[in-house]
């Protein structure tokens, strides 16, 4: 059994993995280099830590602090459990629907997306911290008491908690490996490879990448929801152009183009994140800037495509061969 | 009886250079018909512009009666305008049968693509049968030949059932036996459509032709069949002193 | 009044932008790479001012500038011929990898100078200002104005003036007709990294008369900086110049105008940058070309 610390830190690690299932979609997939998801992440997460700010009936502590005496418009309707959730999926599917279509539809991909996604994660985060009094500001939300009747100070409840967490992450996985094997997810790949030829035979790109943008949003936005009670705290500083490119270097040490490889390159980049940080601090940025190199130049299939890359570099070795 | 395809008072302009001048073009139902004319004549910019890639300074492109004016690429070709293009697009990673399968999806709806493919439909079969791919149909379609691959293309349009197919160059790069076949193709698929087909090569036009528009600098310069138009003293002018004389 | 004024601000947040951007419009125009780490190179050559400060005393910026412009080259073509000229024609994957360069930067940044910000002190000519239609302008801004004009001016000379600046273009505009045309690409690519890191090692210059001096200095423009190319025009020196300074204006404006107006400021440029896009998908200025991609 692992120590309640062990097991907050793998619950925290799930949620990355949600996130990064949606990432595999839209990157591996759609190619799609979304560099904005902390944007979705905190959507889901800010909307989450709302509801369990409001749930004790008092004013936010932090409102107190800046010295906010009602509660702001903008709160008010989170209080409610029902609609508190339904907004962690259709806040970041809401943003990323509109980006998307206005982007794509106007053939801006590639490089031009990855930039815009980041800059939208950069001006979130200076949104986030400028609103103070609505936010939190720098700190975010913290202090969390109970999570729908589960207490967040309770070994037991907690154990709760990472199993839905858990099981969550499971069916993101069943839904998109499934979304992946259907017409539509051959559909995805072939745009990614030529989606000029495809807008040739009678689709439209800009709405297939869009249901994908939007799902990997949606999943995002489920993990944020999560890392709320599991975390205990959500700031800006899990949402900003570092944090989402953390989110992605998972992805890509796994293996983009293999669902399971991002889901297993999340859990080992943030595991090996802890266990530097706690050792050699200073050295883990030097680590994963190597790690992003590294991955880059010699497995650009991340691991999971290793033996993709074994067995090209064996043919193509056959290839020399015969012509010699 | 009208038109299956009229264009009128066509105009191209690209940053101040006319490629294409006043043209009007017709195409009946069920013809087979080939476009030639020099490097710069205009012809894949006229096919450019009937599929909604680029957009015209002025004129009317009207098919089957509708105004194809400002729709965009994809609603064109959901009104039965089928192209291909002088490089062969066809998804490397995707099973010939996956391709094929992708094509003659075009009109589902989002939850109907939800769904994974169960064996082969009627219209899949039949295209693999005609483009002759079927001992192939689950090798990817990275590995096919380049005449493979053209052929291939060629059955992703059919599938679709387009009233028009237009083909930009569908034998360039081919050896003179897959340029055999690929003639062979073309007629049985002329057989249940209307064809259009911009082309180079002189002795397949002179092989598979019946009848020819020739394009000269964005104007059109004459029509008719091939010994018509290679009689023509305008067209030998025009040809006159390259390699490829009619 | 106030509108003058922050016409002003505006044209001075310009003028940084331009400085930063300036580079980014020909790794990323012509060569297709984001490069991330030019961020750095800008965190690089602020440093370079630092680190000159006790040799050059109160001049160091100005005896900095040449020395950044040199060190963020160099760092650019060690960066393009380690590991970029491998990446050519994958962009993406440039993104990432330079991202992880940036980060070994920045932590190395911190293991040399330390995490605390440093400051460099400006010319005592540059302090003060001039009053022009009852606006003060201040000559640090005004500096850092005419240096970006300065470089602008150059930049166009080099690309139609000397060869070297006509094959670079050539490059931008047909890489593969370039190559077959008999120019060495290759020379080319490792002349614009240069070119374009050295840039952004004034724009670091620049910066440290304006604000203190930090790892993460960079980070703060690089995202501005590549909205900026994206703005313009891949490639596009006079696109560049527009959106750098149109950006820059409408932040001072929007920080003028709403009650907490910096926090803002990014969400409004963020979507007139989207809006802009839905007219221009391609950014201001765009080479035509029929290619399909």
């Amino acid at each position: 059994m692992l120590s309640p610390f062990r097991l907050d830190l793998l619950g925290k690690y799930l949620c990355y993995a949600i996130v990064a299932v949606g990432i595999s979609l839209a990157w591996g997939r759609g190619g799609m280099l979304t560099l904005g998801q902390g944007v979705f992440f905190g959507l889901g997460g800010y909307a989450m830590g709302m509801h369990l700010k409001l749930q004790d009936g008092e004013l936010p502590d932090f409102m107190s602090w800046s010295g906010v005496e009602e509660l702001p418009l903008l709160w008010k309707p989170f209080a409610n459990p029902v609609f508190a959730l339904a907004m962690v999926i259709v806040l970041p599917v809401l943003v990323a629907t509109l980006l998307g279509l206005l982007v794509f539809r106007q053939r801006v991909r590639g490089a031009y997306f990855a930039v815009l996604s980041q800059a939208l994660a950069a001006a979130f985060v200076i949104l986030l911290i400028g609103q103070q009094g609505l936010t939190g500001g720098t700190n975010g939300l913290t202090n969390f008491q109970y999570f729908f009747g589960l207490d967040l100070y309770e070994d037991a409840d907690r154990r709760i908690l990472y199993l839905v967490t858990a099981l969550i992450l499971g069916a993101s996985y069943l839904s998109v490996r499934q979304l992946v094997r259907s017409r539509y997810g051959q559909l995805l790949v072939a745009i990614r490879d030529g989606e000029d030829r495809v807008r040739f035979l009678g689709y439209d790109p800009a709405l297939v990448k869009t249901v994908a943008f939007a799902v990997s949003a949606g999943l995002a936005g489920i993990a944020g929801a999560l890392f709320v009670p599991l975390v205990g705290l959500l700031s800006p500083a899990n949402l900003g152009i570092v944090a989402s490119l953390e989110l992605l270097v998972g992805v890509a040490i796994g293996g983009r183009y293999s669902l399971a490889g991002a889901v297993a390159g999340a859990l080992l980049f943030n595991y090996a994140k802890t266990i530097f940080s706690e050792q050699w601090p200073d050295g883990w940025l030097y680590v994963q800037g190597a790690l992003f190199v590294a991955v880059m130049v010699w497995a650009p299939r991340g691991l999971a495509g290793l033996s993709h890359q074994f067995r090209d570099a064996l043919s193509s070795r056959r290839k020399v061969e015969v012509q010699a | 009886m009208s038109a299956l395809l009229e264009v009128r008072g066509l105009n191209v302009v690209f940053s101040g250079f006319h490629a294409i001048t006043d043209l009007d073009f017709t195409l009946q139902a069920g013809e087979l018909r080939f476009l030639i004319g020099p490097n710069g004549a205009g012809k894949t910019t006229l096919i450019d512009v009937i599929t909604g890639l680029t957009k015209p300074a002025s004129g009317s492109v009207r098919f089957a009666g509708e105004d194809l004016a400002g729709k965009r690429e994809y609603k064109i070709v959901r009104a039965g305008v089928g192209r291909t293009f002088q490089t062969s697009v066809v998804f490397d990673e995707l099973s010939v049968l996956d391709n094929l399968d992708l094509a003659a999806g075009f009109r589902r709806r989002m939850t109907g693509l939800l769904r994974r493919r169960h064996g082969i439909s009627d219209d899949v079969a039949s295209a693999l049968d005609t483009i002759g791919l079927g001992d192939l149909a689950d090798r990817p379609a990275g590995v096919l030949s380049h005449g493979q691959r053209q052929w291939l293309e060629i059955g992703m349009l059919v599938v679709q059932r387009p009233r028009l197919l237009l083909l930009d160059e569908p034998v360039a790069g081919m050896s003179r036996d897959e340029r055999d076949r690929t003639g062979e193709l073309m007629q049985s698929v002329a057989k249940d459509h209307t064809v259009l087909v911009v082309e180079h090569d002189m002795a397949f036009l002179r092989r598979f032709a019946s009848t020819v528009t020739v394009l000269h600098e964005g104007r059109l310069l004459c029509e008719g069949t091939v010994a018509e138009v290679q009689a023509d003293p305008r067209v030998q002018e025009v040809y006159l002193g390259r390699k490829e004389r009619v | 009044m106030g509108t003058l004024n922050q016409l002003v601000i505006g044209a001075s947040i310009g003028a940084v932008l331009l400085l930063a951007a300036l580079g980014l419009t020909f790794t990323f125009g012509q060569m297709g790479v984001i490069n991330m780490a030019h961020g750095e190179f800008i965190m690089a050559g602020a440093y370079t001012a630092y680190v000159l400060q006790p040799l050059a005393g109160d001049q160091a910026v100005i005896v900095a500038l040449p020395v950044a412009f040199a060190v963020g080259g160099v760092l650019g073509l060690i960066l393009e011929r380690l590991i970029i000229r491998r990446f050519y024609g994958r962009p993406l994957d440039t993104l990432l990898l330079t991202f992880g360069i940036s980060l070994i930067l920045q932590q190395a940044a911190r293991d040399i100078f330390g995490a605390p910000n440093v400051q460099v002190d400006a010319p005592g000519w540059l302090t003060g200002g001039v009053d022009l239609a009852g606006v003060r302008i201040a000559y640090n801004r005004l500096f850092i104005l005419v240096l970006a004009i300065g470089c602008v001016v150059a930049i166009s000379l080099y690309l139609s003036k000397l060869r070297q600046g006509r094959r670079m273009r050539a490059v931008m505009q047909n890489r593969q007709l370039a190559a077959v045309s008999g120019v060495a690409t290759g020379r080319v690519d490792q002349a614009t990294f240069f070119i374009g890191s050295g840039l952004a090692g004034v724009a670091g210059v620049a910066l440290t008369l304006i604000g203190p001096v930090g790892p993460t200095l960079g980070t703060a423009y690089i995202v501005d900086a590549f909205l900026v190319v994206v703005a313009g025009g891949l490639g596009q020196l006079k696109g560049a110049v527009i959106a750098a300074f149109v950006l820059g204006v409408l932040n001072s404006f929007v920080e003028f105008w709403t009650a907490n107006g910096a926090s803002f400021a990014k969400v409004v440029v963020f979507a007139v940058i989207i809006a802009f896009l839905q007219f221009r998908p391609q950014g201001m200025f765009v080479l035509k070309s029929r290619a399909l991609t």
